[in-house]
C-alpha cells in the first residue's frame, strides 16, 4: 500500500482496508456462505450464553458498568492532561514516548525503531491498533517480517486472510479449515496433523516457541495505560503476550490515545468488566504490566507510540465520542444478529460488528461508500447497547452517523427523492389521506390472497424474499370518518 | 381521562383493523377514545434513516395534535419509543406530550391496571417481543400477562424470542439479504412452536415476518396484540 493511498481520503486511515465494497454488497455475499454462517452462529451462540452467566455472577454489574463509563468519560474530557502525565512517568522510568498523528506516521516511527535495532524480524502480540494502521504490511515494505503469535492471528496470517472478529480473529474458520491452513502454510507442522484442538494448539505452540526464543524485537498493543505510574497493561489468554513482552531486547507498543486511565484504582473496574464481557471469564489467564524498563528484567529498550489516527476528531463529536470508551471486548459483536449473519469481513475494517460500524466511519470519515454504508449495517435492535460494558449507546451513534452520511456522504438521489416525497406526504394529513386512497385503489391491481409477490423498482428488495401485504380497501382514517369512529 | 389514539401511519395505511381493535377494546373497558385527524407520523423512518430535516416538523405537529389529551395510546412499541425517547431530544417543547404516550400493553397494565381484558381467542399463539418494545420501552412481560389472561388462548414460548426479526425499518431494503436471513431464522423458530398465530406489539415487524411466512407456507398467520385482546366470544377475530 503506497503512502499516497494512506493519506488521500478521510481524516485518518486503515490502509489495509481501502477499496472494500460497501457493507450491503459484502454482507449479501457472506449471508449466502452457509459454512461461514454455521461457524459464526456456533461461535457467537456459545460465547453469548457464557457471557450472560459470567455477568450474572456479579450483583453490582450495573454499578461497575456505570463506573466504567464515568471513568472513561472523565479521562476523555481531560485527555491532554492524562496523556502528558503518562508520557512524563514513562520517560522517568526509562521508556520513550512517540506521538503519531495518523497511520502513516505511526508506521514510520515503528519501522524506524525496528531498523535502528538492526533486526528484520519482530514478534507481535495481538493488537487492534496495529491492525488499524496496517503495520504488518508497512513493515513488510521496509523488509521487516512481523510474526503474529496469538493463535487466531497466526491462523489469519498463515491463511493470508483478514481478521473477522476483535477477540477471535479466526472465528470464521472451523477446525478442519485451520488444519488445512497449518498443513499447507506452517513449515514445521506435522504431516499427519489432525483437526483435534489439542493437536492444533500443540503444533502452533512448537511453531511459535522458536519465534519467541529467537526474536529480538516485539511489537504489542495496549489494553490500558495507568497515567499515575506510567504503567502499561496487556490482557491475554495464551501466554504468547507474556513471552513477547518479556523475552525480546526491544519492545515497541502502539496504543490509541483513548486507552489511558488515571489511576490503578480505575484499572480495577476494567479488570472486572473486560474479561467477563469478552471471554466470559472471571479473570483472563495472563495480565502483564510494565513501567518503562527495569535493568536485568525484560526488554532493555521500550517505546510507546501514542496513536491519534482520527481520535481527536471523534472526540470533538458530542454524540460520537462515546465510541472512544470502547475497551475492545467484542461483546457487541457476539450479540449482534447482523454480525452473526454477515461476518466480520463485510465491515471492511479491522473493527467489525456494531462497534466497527460506529468507529470506522468516525476514524476514517464518512466520505467513502464503505464508511457511509456502515452506520446502516444495523437493524437498531439495541442488543449491542445492552451488552456493552461501558454503556456505549451504539444505536444512538448509528442514527447520528446516518444523519451525517445523508448530509456529507455519497449522494443517493433516488433515495433522497423518495424520502423527500414521503416526508412531504407525511407532513400533511390531507396528503396522507390522498396517498392512502391511491394505495387502496391500486389494491385490485396487485396480488392474490391479499399478498403482493413482486414490487417494482427499489421495493423489489422487499419482495425478493418476502410477500408484501396488499393495501386495505379503506385506511383507518377513512373508516373513522365514514363511520364516525365506528359509532354509525 | 381524555384518551387519544395515535394509530401510526403504517397501521393507518396498511393495517386499519389494528386501529379498530384498539378502539373496540378500550370502549369495552369503558373508555372513550378519540382520533385526532391531524395526526400523521412520528417521524421514525426519516429519523432512523438520517433524514433529520424532515423530522422536526413531524415532531412539532405531533406535539400540537396530541397536546389536549391526558393519554395517547398507540398500537406500536416502536413508534411509542420514537416519541418518548427521541421527540424531547429533537424539540424540548415536545417533552410534556411525549411523556403521555403509551404503547397499548403499557396503557392497559400500568394506567388502566387491567390484565384480564375479557378477551377470547381459542388458538395456539406464540409471542415475539419486538426489539423496541423490549430494549427501548422495556415493556417486559406486560403483553404476556395480557395474553395469559385471554380465554381459550394457548400461549407457547418462542425459542430465541429476544433475537431481532431483521425488519429494522429501511434496513429491510438497504440490507435486504441480511434482513431476510434474520427473518428466515425467526420464522424457523416460529414454526418450531407449532403455533397457529404469531403475535407482536408492532405490525412493522409482523409485516416482515408475515411476508416470509406467507411466501414459504400457509401454516402460521400474524396477528397484532390489539386484535387478540379485542376478540371476544360474541365478536371473534376474523
Amino acid at each position: 500500500m503506497s503512502e499516497h493511498a494512506t493519506r488521500d481520503r478521510g481524516r485518518a486511515s486503515m490502509p489495509t482496508y481501502l477499496g472494500m465494497p460497501p457493507f450491503p454488497e459484502a454482507a449479501g455475499k457472506a449471508v449466502a456462505d452457509t459454512r461461514l454462517r454455521g461457524n459464526l452462529a456456533h461461535a457467537t451462540g456459545t460465547i453469548r450464553d457464557r457471557r450472560l452467566s459470567a455477568v450474572a455472577e456479579l450483583d453490582d454489574w450495573d454499578a461497575l458498568r456505570e463506573a466504567g463509563k464515568q471513568i472513561k468519560d472523565h479521562t476523555l474530557e481531560h485527555l491532554d492532561h492524562y496523556l502528558l502525565l503518562l508520557e512524563e512517568k514513562i520517560t522517568a522510568a526509562g521508556g520513550t514516548v512517540h506521538w503519531a498523528r495518523d497511520a502513516a506516521e505511526a508506521n514510520r516511527i515503528v519501522a524506524d525503531l525496528v531498523r535502528a535495532t538492526g533486526h528484520t524480524e519482530v514478534v507481535k502480540v495481538k493488537s487492534m491498533a496495529t491492525q488499524e494502521i496496517g503495520l504488518n504490511e508497512a513493515l513488510a515494505e521496509e523488509g521487516i517480517t512481523a510474526y503474529e503469535t496469538d493463535l487466531a492471528e497466526l491462523i489469519v496470517q498463515l491463511g493470508d486472510d483478514r481478521p473477522s472478529h476483535i477477540l477471535v480473529p479466526a472465528i470464521h474458520r472451523n477446525r478442519a479449515e485451520i488444519r488445512d491452513i497449518f498443513r499447507s502454510r506452517m513449515p514445521d507442522a506435522p504431516a499427519d496433523l489432525s483437526d483435534s484442538p489439542a493437536e492444533l494448539a500443540e503444533a502452533a505452540r512448537r511453531h511459535l516457541r522458536a519465534k519467541f526464543l529467537s526474536a529480538k524485537v516485539a511489537v504489542s498493543g495496549v489494553n490500558f495505560a495507568v497515567a499515575e505510574t506510567g504503567t502499561l497493561v496487556v490482557l491475554e489468554s495464551e501466554g504468547n503476550g507474556r513471552m513477547c513482552l518479556t523475552l525480546p531486547e526491544t519492545l515497541i507498543s502502539v496504543m490509541g490515545i483513548e486507552k489511558v486511565l488515571p489511576t490503578w484504582q480505575d484499572l480495577e473496574v476494567f479488570l472486572q468488566l473486560l474479561p467477563r464481557s469478552s471471554t466470559a471469564e472471571r479473570m483472563n489467564p495472563y495480565t502483564s504490566t510494565w513501567t518503562g524498563v527495569t535493568p536485568g528484567d525484560g526488554p532493555r529498550d521500550f517505546h510507546l507510540v501514542l496513536l491519534d489516527n482520527g481520535r481527536t476528531d471523534t472526540l470533538a463529536d458530542q454524540v460520537g465520542r462515546q465510541a472512544l470508551r470502547c475497551i475492545r471486548c467484542s461483546a457487541c459483536l457476539n450479540v449482534c444478529p447482523v454480525y452473526a449473519r454477515a461476518g466480520g469481513h463485510a465491515y471492511g475494517s479491522p473493527y467489525p460488528g456494531p462497534i466497527g460500524a460506529i468507529l470506522s466511519p468516525q476514524i476514517r470519515g464518512i466520505g467513502s461508500p464503505v464508511d457511509a454504508s456502515l452506520p446502516y449495517a444495523s437493524s437498531l435492535c439495541g442488543a449491542c447497547f445492552e451488552a456493552c460494558p461501558v454503556a456505549i449507546d451504539i444505536p444512538e451513534v448509528l442514527v447520528h452517523l446516518r444523519a451525517e452520511a445523508v448530509e456529507e456522504g455519497p449522494k443517493h438521489p433516488l433515495v433522497g427523492t423518495a424520502m423527500a416525497a414521503a416526508g412531504w406526504t407525511l407532513r400533511s394529513p390531507r396528503r396522507l389521506a390522498l396517498a392512502q386512497r391511491l394505495a387502496s385503489a391500486s389494491r385490485r391491481l396487485v396480488g392474490r390472497r391479499g399478498q403482493i409477490r413482486r414490487l417494482p423498482g427499489p421495493l423489489r428488495a422487499w419482495t425478493d424474499s418476502r410477500d408484501a401485504p396488499a393495501p386495505p380497501p379503506e385506511s383507518f382514517r377513512a373508516w373513522w370518518k365514514r363511520t364516525n369512529g365506528g359509532r354509525s | 381521562m381524555r384518551i387519544a389514539l395515535f394509530v401510526t401511519c403504517l397501521n393507518d395505511t396498511m393495517f386499519p383493523d389494528t386501529g379498530k381493535a384498539v378502539v373496540r377494546l378500550l370502549r369495552r373497558l369503558g373508555h372513550e377514545v378519540e382520533f385526532p385527524a391531524a395526526q400523521t407520523c412520528c417521524g421514525q423512518m426519516h429519523f432512523n434513516t438520517g433524514y433529520r430535516k424532515q423530522v422536526t416538523p413531524m415532531v412539532r405537529s405531533f406535539a400540537e395534535t396530541f397536546a389536549p389529551y391526558d393519554a395517547v395510546v398507540t398500537p406500536s412499541a416502536s413508534c411509542a419509543a420514537m416519541v418518548r425517547d427521541w421527540h424531547p431530544r429533537i424539540d424540548s417543547g415536545a417533552a410534556p406530550v411525549a411523556s403521555n404516550v403509551y404503547e397499548l400493553a403499557e396503557f392497559l397494565v400500568d394506567v388502566l391496571g387491567v390484565t384480564d381484558v375479557g378477551a377470547y381467542y381459542p388458538h395456539r399463539v406464540t409471542y415475539h417481543p419486538t426489539c423496541h418494545s423490549l430494549r427501548m420501552l422495556k415493556i417486559g412481560d406486560r403483553p404476556l400477562q395480557l395474553l395469559r389472561a385471554v380465554r381459550g388462548l394457548e400461549l407457547v414460548e418462542l425459542p430465541d424470542a429476544t433475537e431481532c426479526c431483521g425488519f429494522g425499518g429501511t434496513f429491510a431494503l438497504k440490507n435486504s439479504e441480511v434482513s431476510a436471513a434474520m427473518g428466515a431464522d425467526k420464522v424457523a423458530c416460529v414454526r418450531a412452536t407449532g403455533a397457529e398465530a404469531l403475535c407482536a406489539a408492532d405490525n412493522s415487524c409482523l409485516m416482515h415476518i408475515g411476508g416470509i411466512l406467507t411466501r414459504t407456507g400457509p401454516d402460521v398467520r400474524t396477528v397484532h396484540l390489539a386484535e387478540i385482546l379485542a376478540s371476544t366470544e360474541e365478536d371473534p377475530h376474523e
